[in-house]
């Protein structure tokens, strides 16, 4: 009996305006703890807040790109708990009537489109820093005091939701790399998950094949890289489906995943948790975002991840264009002239292999190594690749070396080869053909990586040949 | 409109009040009042009337993404009962 995931995500984005959401303390990233606080984000009594005009602006461009239809009317509104990361004792959220409503979003994938529903996008401020100190040190149930810093509280946080659309952990990892990907490109957030800036929370349920409705789903919190997301849902999957094959009910809760341990446990019963008592908050007027602003900002978006990811599978198949996409190395693939395969292998396999940073290398020149890479000494050419960042990098000095392919000078190579594996000889000749690459690599190395390889492999395959 | 003992309990436990057993239904009282009074409203037609959410007949009040000076930390700590760490030391959630 087959069982179906069910998974939305809750992703919240950090945006880097230059100050905080409703007061002008700037907004950054790393300085001291308190240095950037004002009587508004420290919530001393009588002070007002005042909105930032550009989280409006990047909230509503975001929501473009994600297909949402823009209120023509945005409330903010309070959300009640206490916590001593908010010091109002609510948050400034929006509920019913948020910035952006319904849309789709289209994510690429092997085997064509999936169209994820986003319920909405709304913009909200973020609570302070806390550090738990005392107790069994970095679990948050053992601390006894924690350390708070506001210097991010109060700074703007656009929460985004998605549909219960997402049927694997796989294809859940893949809308979120993608999202993160917009995000970056649309210019509104540095969105780093190992800094926070992009932060994912699951809601996850299971269901039979072909079952209508939904079970009971759990919420996963704050998984805080893109590989944890894929492995916390994985596990809560398969959590659930022993749950239930063991004649168990699954029980709404939310749960922390521990990468290290690969364990589930419960973070804190929902029972009193939910209870916000949202209502419009009083000290704001609505947002009526004005119709020439959403045009001219629409206007302004440029050609989305997912389009690209669709125009550049024609040329080089879909792990390739993802890749390039996701990574933001597409940038330079389209800049290289040559054959488009061997364009997006280099910098996909090796550029980024060997920590190239793409933005800095000459597309020209890197056009000229990848055309005469075969001819090149690999050596050579792994060299080339290693410095291609450099400033002033020229091509032409590699170029020069070219690599060993005359067949008089390989011949006592390959010869030497040949009579040192005779099992291999004869596996290949008993139809092994796999081994090819091994008497190439063999000969590669008793040449130290001189030889052309295209051109060993043709000897090779003589030699051998029936 | 009434409100049961329960609704003032499960209130007040959000509100993180304590209210004394004596005068959980004194409260009760005043809650209840407070409730008919504002649900006059509802004996109005109100078919079609968007719900007011800001008495000012305002929209897009906002300010350019322009820093100004912060306060200096010793001035945001000033009233923190507590201080450690250049931050706010408080008894931790759990
Ligand atoms: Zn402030």
């Amino acid at each position: 009996m087959t069982w179906e995931p069910v998974i939305g995500l809750e992703i919240h984005v950090q945006l880097k305006t230059r100050t905080k959401m409703f007061c002008r303390c700037a907004n950054v990233w790393g300085e001291d703890p308190n240095t950037r606080t004002c009587p508004v984000c420290l919530a001393h009594p009588g002070v007002l807040p005042v909105p930032n005009r550009r989280a409006i602006e990047w909230t509503v461009k975001l929501g473009l790109a994600l297909g949402c239809e823009v209120a023509p009317r945005a409330v903010f509104a309070r959300k009640n708990y206490f916590y001593p990361d908010l010091p109002k004792g609510y948050q400034i959220s929006q509920y019913e009537q948020p910035l952006c409503g319904p849309g789709r979003f289209v994510v690429p994938g092997p085997a064509g489109d999936h169209e994820i529903g986003i319920v909405r996008a709304h913009l909200e401020e973020d609570a302070a820093k806390t550090i738990h100190v005392g107790g069994a040190a970095g679990r948050i149930h053992g601390a006894e005091t924690s350390l708070v810093d506001f210097n991010r509280g109060g700074t703007p946080l656009v929460e985004i939701v998605s549909e219960p659309d997402l049927r694997s952990a796989e294809q859940a990892k893949r809308f979120l790399q993608l999202l993160r990907q917009t995000v970056v490109e649309l210019g509104i957030s540095d969105a780093e998950m190992e800094k926070g800036s992009l932060r994912c929370d699951a809601n996850v349920s299971v269901r039979r094949a072909g079952e209508a409705g939904y079970r009971t789903k759990t919420e996963l919190k704050n998984m805080n890289s893109f590989t944890f997301v894929a492995r916390g849902i994985e596990a809560e999957v398969e959590r659930q489906i022993a749950t239930y094959e063991a004649g168990g009910e699954v029980v709404q809760e939310t749960l922390h995943f521990d990468p290290q341990t690969g364990s589930i446990t419960p973070l804190r019963s929902k029972e009193e948790a939910d209870d916000y008592r949202y209502f419009p908050e009083p000290d704001l007027v609505p947002v009526a975002p004005p119709a020439e602003l959403v045009a001219s900002l629409a206007a302004a978006i440029p050609e989305l991840p997912g389009a690209r990811i669709r125009r550049l599978e024609q040329e080089i198949g879909f792990d390739l264009a993802e890749g390039l996409v996701t990574s933001g190395r597409d940038r330079l693939y389209e800049r290289v002239e040559g054959d488009r395969r061997a364009v997006a292998n280099v910098i996909m396999n090796q550029l980024a292999g060997a920590g190239v940073d793409t933005e800095r290398v000459d597309p020209a020149e890197l056009g000229r190594l990848i055309e005469a890479r075969e001819r090149m000494p690999r050596t050579v050419f792994d060299e080339a690749i290693g410095r291609a960042a450099e400033p002033g990098f020229s091509a032409a000095p590699y170029l020069e070396q070219q690599a060993v392919s005359d067949a008089g000078e390989l011949e006592p190579a390959i010869s030497a080869v040949l009579a040192a594996h005779p099992d291999q000889v004869a596996a290949y000749r008993g139809g092994k053909d796999g081994l090819l690459g091994f008497f190439v690599g063999q000969v590669m190395k008793a040449t130290g990586g001189k030889a052309n390889a295209r051109v060993v492999s043709e000897l090779v395959r003589e030699r051998l040949g029936a | 409109m009434a409100i049961t003992r329960e609704q003032v309990l499960h209130v007040a436990r959000l509100a993180r009040l304590r209210i004394p057993e004596g005068e959980v239904e004194a409260v009760q009282a005043q809650l209840g009042a407070i409730l008919d009074a504002v649900s006059k409203v509802s004996e109005l037609d109100l078919a079609g009337a968007e719900p007011t959410s800001h008495p000012l007949d305002l929209v897009n009040t906002w300010d350019e993404d322009i820093s100004r000076p912060s306060l200096p930390r010793e001035e945001a700590l000033a009233n923190a009962p507590d201080p450690a760490e250049n931050a706010f030391r408080v008894p931790s959630a759990g």
